[in-house]
């Protein structure tokens, strides 16, 4: 019998390839499509690759963005980095944990959020910043934050 | 006295007709390129410097029948984002500086290796390089460009450990030599070079050497986008010339309180006000990715040097222990320091083990985490201390 995994991996293999250099864009849509890398996909992409799912956990998890463990569908990172740090960046997760409830680090219950810190996110001129899955925000207010939290409540 | 600084304006000028630039460069012939290349003096545009003709060339004459081009946009420096800049607004620049190396080099296959942090670039990106293709088809030049992303490592932008991304591994630098122009991607030859890189490649193609090296100064020719953010009166990507001193450039962009800057991201250097006078930026003094973070007085040294800790903690990617192990050590030492459960000589400590990594590391992750360190607890000792 083959699961539904096993065919959506086979799938992103026939996409990008059975190579070694495949793995990076095939854990990256497996992100996109599950939120992060299950065990089922590791096993099932060794398979497809011919190498062992110990490689596979241990390439996926060197990477903060290849989520190796359960995660929200929209993944928040906000940047702490130096000049986010000195725009207040602690105010943004403050009135996002204010909002949804998690602090860095968790996912809301729902499963609908995650927060995490990240690194330097290159908008310092318009700190502070944060992305929200591939998407970014600059020049954020504790307010402007509410609201774009808001609409992905909705989505 | 505030001195004018020198603006320049050739980096985002769009108004270009590639395809007949790169005609002309066809035209002048390869190694007359490559010795245009060298004589203008470019170096690296993503900080380490290495001169960018000397790499074409070595590329070009290897035999090998499969060689590649790769443009390192894997800009993760705290304080930098003038690669992004330029892959907003000049993306096509970018593109057809690489299209350029491919030609000179031979090279068939090139990939922009991009951070996941600017996925949405990508649609951009990938309409500039179907354009790209189409037209060059009438130049007869056979080169396919691909987008790869990266994901959230910022040991990925040295460039051994790009290449280890891109093949599909953990992002751990590699051992050099081999150099990748010798033996980069899939063990072929390879030319990595930062995005401004390729840009200032094009500039060349169009103005020539000559007009070129008339920017800047002897060591640091043409012109730098420069990451400009933090206690400023203004901030953004502003392009310069090469050579200005600190002072010139606090007396711009800083808010009339500028108690230091921050040259080169947090592996850069801290210049402290009492050195802003004597120091050049450039390659004859602190040179810069473009990275130039402002700090008036109001901030605590302590913090940022913390925060840079915390960032070097967090991002080394723990293969060699010089950098492993000294990281942790650097960021729990100045913490004890401050909790006073070590004394202040401690700090003298901690500057030997700062030594140690820049000598013991394997690539320039560790062997920089000292620049910072060393530069804050040298001229701001009190402030780590009280």
């Amino acid at each position: 019998m083959i699961s539904n995994n096993e065919e959506f991996i086979s799938q992103l293999a026939d996409k990008y390839g059975r190579n070694r250099e495949s793995l990076l864009p095939i854990l990256h849509e497996v992100v996109d499509q599950l939120q992060y890398v299950n065990e089922e996909s590791m096993v099932n992409i060794a398979k497809e690759l011919d190498i062992s799912a110990a490689d596979v956990y241990g390439t996926a998890s060197f990477y903060a963005f290849i989520g190796t463990h359960e995660q929200g569908k929209h993944v928040i990172r906000v940047c702490q980095t130096i000049v986010c740090d000195m725009k207040h960046k602690e105010d943004i997760v403050d009135a996002i944990t204010e909002l949804i409830g998690i602090k860095p680090g968790e996912t809301t219950h729902d499963g609908k959020f995650s927060l995490y810190y990240t690194n330097c996110l290159g908008a310092c001129h318009k700190g502070p910043a944060m992305l929200i899955n591939d998407e970014p925000y600059a020049e954020l207010t504790p307010e402007k934050v509410k609201n774009i939290l808001v609409s992905y409540m909705k989505k | 006295m505030a001195t004018q600084l020198k603006r320049t304006e050739l980096i985002f000028k769009e108004d270009v007709d590639y395809s007949a630039l790169i005609h002309k460069i066809m035209k002048m012939g390869k190694d007359k390129f490559i010795s245009e290349l060298i004589e203008s003096g470019l170096k690296g545009r993503g900080g380490a410097g290495f001169p960018t003709g000397l790499k074409w060339k070595i590329v070009k004459e290897d035999p090998s029948p499969v060689k590649y081009i790769v443009c390192n946009a894997d800009e993760g420096e705290p304080g930098t984002f003038k690669d992004k800049e330029i892959l907003e607004k000049a993306s096509e620049k970018v593109i057809w500086g690489m299209t350029l190396a491919s030609y000179i080099t031979g090279a068939k296959e090139g990939y922009i290796y991009i951070r996941a942090e600017y996925k949405y670039l990508s649609t951009k990106l990938k309409i500039a390089i179907d354009r790209m293709e189409a037209n060059i088809k009438t130049l007869g030049i056979n080169f396919k460009l691909g987008l790869i992303f990266g994901a959230g490592a910022y040991v990925c932008g040295e460039e051994t450990a790009l290449l280890q991304s891109m093949e599909g591994f953990r992002g751990e630098p590699t051992n050099k030599p081999p150099y990748p122009v010798n033996s980069g991607y899939l063990g072929k030859p390879t030319v990595v070079n930062n995005v401004e890189t390729f840009v200032n490649a094009m500039i060349i193609a169009e103005i020539g050497a000559e007009e070129y090296k008339k920017l800047g100064t002897k060591a640091s020719q043409g012109s730098k986008l420069f990451s400009v953010s933090g206690d400023c009166s203004k901030e953004g990507v502003f392009e310069l010339e090469m050579g200005m001193t600190v002072q010139q450039f606090v007396d711009e962009f800083g808010d009339g309180d500028t108690k230091a800057v921050q040259v080169g991201g947090a592996s850069g250097f801290c210049v402290p006000r009492k050195e802003f006078k004597n120091t050049i930026i450039g390659f004859e003094g602190v040179p810069t990715g473009g990275s130039m973070k402002v700090f008036n007085s109001s901030r605590s040294m302590y913090n940022i040097l913390e925060n840079y800790l915390i960032f070097f903690e967090e991002e080394s990617c723990g293969q060699c222990t010089p950098c492993r192990v000294g990281t942790q050590q650097l960021l729990q030492g100045i913490r004890a320091v401050k909790r006073k459960e070590k004394p202040k000589t401690y700090l003298d400590e901690l500057l030997r083990l700062a030594y140690t990594m820049k000598y013991a590391s394997k690539c320039g992750l560790g062997k920089s985490v000292g620049n910072a360190f060393r530069s804050i607890i040298e001229n701001f000792r009190e402030e780590i201390v009280y």
